[in-house]
């Protein structure tokens, strides 16, 4: 199978979600017997381009009309390039980024799409895809009937994949610009983020839940901790919801899908859309005050206490054993 | 201004699911369903836009399925929406056929927004929105947060996984509800009752002009357990020592 992998990027780097994406564009052509090309759209798109063909050989859609990236543009441009480069499949990251687009792509390409792939095999020449559904109760597997197929695939599932040894050719592609739509103005981008990583990117994420009452306990703890461990602070929704943590921290189902080395859930009770979130983490860790609490069966350890207690604590103890 | 938001009837989220025995798809047998959650927030941010925008506003809900999808159409009534229209299948639509029947209900019912849930909490898809708005070569914004009219379009924020993003966006448009956008309200009981005798429009998916044609089918469905056996600890110590153990620390 041919597949063609969209790069998200910064205007530089490739992003990591989608080096997951190019793992699963990897393993599918060797299983299948075919070759990997990448995508980057942009405007100045040339640091990113490079970069990604430290992996592979890339497709550089480089116009002033891509930038700022809008779906509608974004879409009919890697759906031209799906159609006339003859790909079987386009895959990318199941970001934010990611789903508005390729959702997209897939509308524009007859709807073979999986979304939020988690794994995949390769029956009598054919893929299926395992995606959850019911926020992770379930695991279905699918097959989509048709092609060209669109996938989504979560960072999470797929190890992002290596610098190959001999970097890839650069290819321009032409962007007939004419013909992309110009109906939505991008009016303000977020902030950049501040030292932390993304809690999608980071080894270890530290979330918070109901226990903490306010943005500063949260970050001299929860964030303290996170810092410690080199780590991401994160956040059930409940926090999200009462304004004492931002949106893009929230982990679950309506937020992000993490599966880092180790997870710390502190003051979290574990409601079936936060565990969504969470619970392919390595390592889990809770420390709640209530030993009946729901986030206890998915993790490997626990503290039953006071995050109040318990977390000035540990960031003692880690402290004095760094020092 | 006509704003048609699309529903899907889904499994309560608050009940345990169950594959069937042969790992077929799922045991339906006992579930009660409930309009999609994320829908209601659709529903409550049409309502909103009534109250809040334009007055003369037409608020039309549409649903995709089976007969029994009328309990479902009929709480959007309840909750305020001026118009209810079931196209009827039995078949079990995946999102592209769904989109295909949702684009022919554009083009008879021709509004000026539709406002939909970002993805059903029962397949977890989040496709139809953007493939509705692909087939109508409409603009979209998924993920939205806040929605205003403003001249010539709407200003929206998006939830993105970096934070707000800002659009203006023309219309018509297709945009998709996040689970910050608003509160749904409450339907009261003389508005549920109310809701009760409204007529419900029906129409078959086949005299729409849609051929269904499959693009994703379930080979199998497993509900795996996640539980893990809890070592309780009794100290930062404890804990600190574990996680060295387990080399993530």
């Amino acid at each position: 199978m041919k597949v063609l992998v969209h790069f998200e990027h910064d205007g530089g780097a490739i992003k990591r979600g989608s080096l997951s994406a190019l793992r699963f564009a990897r393993d599918v052509a060797e299983q299948t017997g075919g070759a990997v090309t990448g995508l980057v759209l942009g405007s100045d798109a040339g640091d990113a381009a490079s970069d990604a063909a430290r992996y592979v050989p890339v497709l550089v859609a480089d116009d002033t009309a891509l930038k700022p990236a809008i779906a509608g543009p974004h879409a009919r441009v890697i759906a031209d390039a799906v159609t006339s480069g003859g790909f079987d499949v386009v895959v990318g990251a199941a970001t934010s980024a990611g789903k508005d687009v390729l959702g997209r792509v897939g509308g524009l390409l007859g709807g073979f799409m999986a979304s939020d792939v988690v794994g995949h095999e390769v029956a009598d020449g054919e893929l299926l895809f395992r995606r959850p559904m019911f926020a992770g109760s379930a695991i279905a597997t699918v097959r989509l009937c048709g092609g060209p197929q669109v996938v989504t695939v979560r960072d999470a599932s797929y190890e992002p994949s290596d610098a190959a040894a001999e970097p890839g050719a650069i290819t321009p592609l032409a962007v007939d610009t004419g013909s992309l739509p110009r109906d939505v103005e991008v009016t303000g981008t977020p902030p950049s983020q501040g030292g932390r990583p993304d809690v999608t990117e980071a080894q270890v994420v530290v979330s918070g839940g109901r226990a903490w009452k306010s943005s500063e306990d949260f970050e001299t703890h929860v964030g303290a901790l996170a810092d410690l461990f080199g780590g991401a602070a994160g956040s059930s929704r409940a926090l999200v919801d009462a304004g004492i943590t931002p949106n893009e921290l929230q982990v679950g189902q309506t937020g992000k899908i993490v599966a880092p080395q180790l997870y710390l859930a502190l003051g979290i009770s574990g409601a079936v859309q936060h565990l969504a979130g969470m619970r392919n983490s390595k390592v889990i860790v809770a420390i709640n005050e209530d030993r009946d609490a729901p986030i206890f069966q998915v993790s490997n350890y626990g503290i039953v206490g006071d995050v109040y207690e318990v977390v000035p604590l540990l960031i003692e103890k880690l402290k004095a054993a760094d020092a | 201004m006509k704003i048609l938001v699309p529903t899907k009837r889904v499994p309560d989220p608050d009940q345990r699911v169950r594959a069937t025995a042969d790992g077929s798809g799922l045991e339906d047998k006992d579930l009660y369903y409930v309009p999609n959650p994320f829908d209601l927030i659709a529903v409550e941010e049409a309502l909103a836009i009534r109250e809040r925008e334009i007055e003369d506003s037409e608020i039309v809900t549409v649903g995709v399925g089976v007969t029994d999808y009328e309990k479902e159409l009929r709480a959007t009534l309840a909750m305020g929406a001026d118009r209810a229209l079931l196209v009827e299948t039995a078949a079990n639509l995946d999102p592209w056929n769904v989109a295909l029947a949702l684009e022919k209900v554009v083009e008879r019912e021709q509004p000026d927004l539709v406002l939909m849930g970002k993805q059903a909490i029962d397949d977890d898809s989040n496709q139809v929105g953007q493939f509705l708005a692909a087939r109508l070569g409409w603009p979209q914004a998924t993920f939205i947060a806040s929605f205003a009219l403003v001249e010539g379009g709407a200003a929206i924020q998006r939830e993105t996984d970096t934070g707000m993003e800002s659009l203006k966006i023309a219309l018509p448009a297709v945009v998709t509800a996040d689970l910050r956008l608003n509160e749904p309200r409450y339907a009261s009981m003389p508005q549920i009752m109310k809701a009760q005798r409204r007529p419900i429009d029906r129409v078959a998916l086949e005299d729409l002009g849609v051929t269904v044609a499959p693009r994703c089918e379930i080979v199998a469905l497993e509900v795996p357990s996640a539980n893990r056996t809890c070592a309780f600890l009794d100290s930062a110590d404890e804990l600190l020592d574990a996680l060295r153990n387990e080399e993530v620390c």
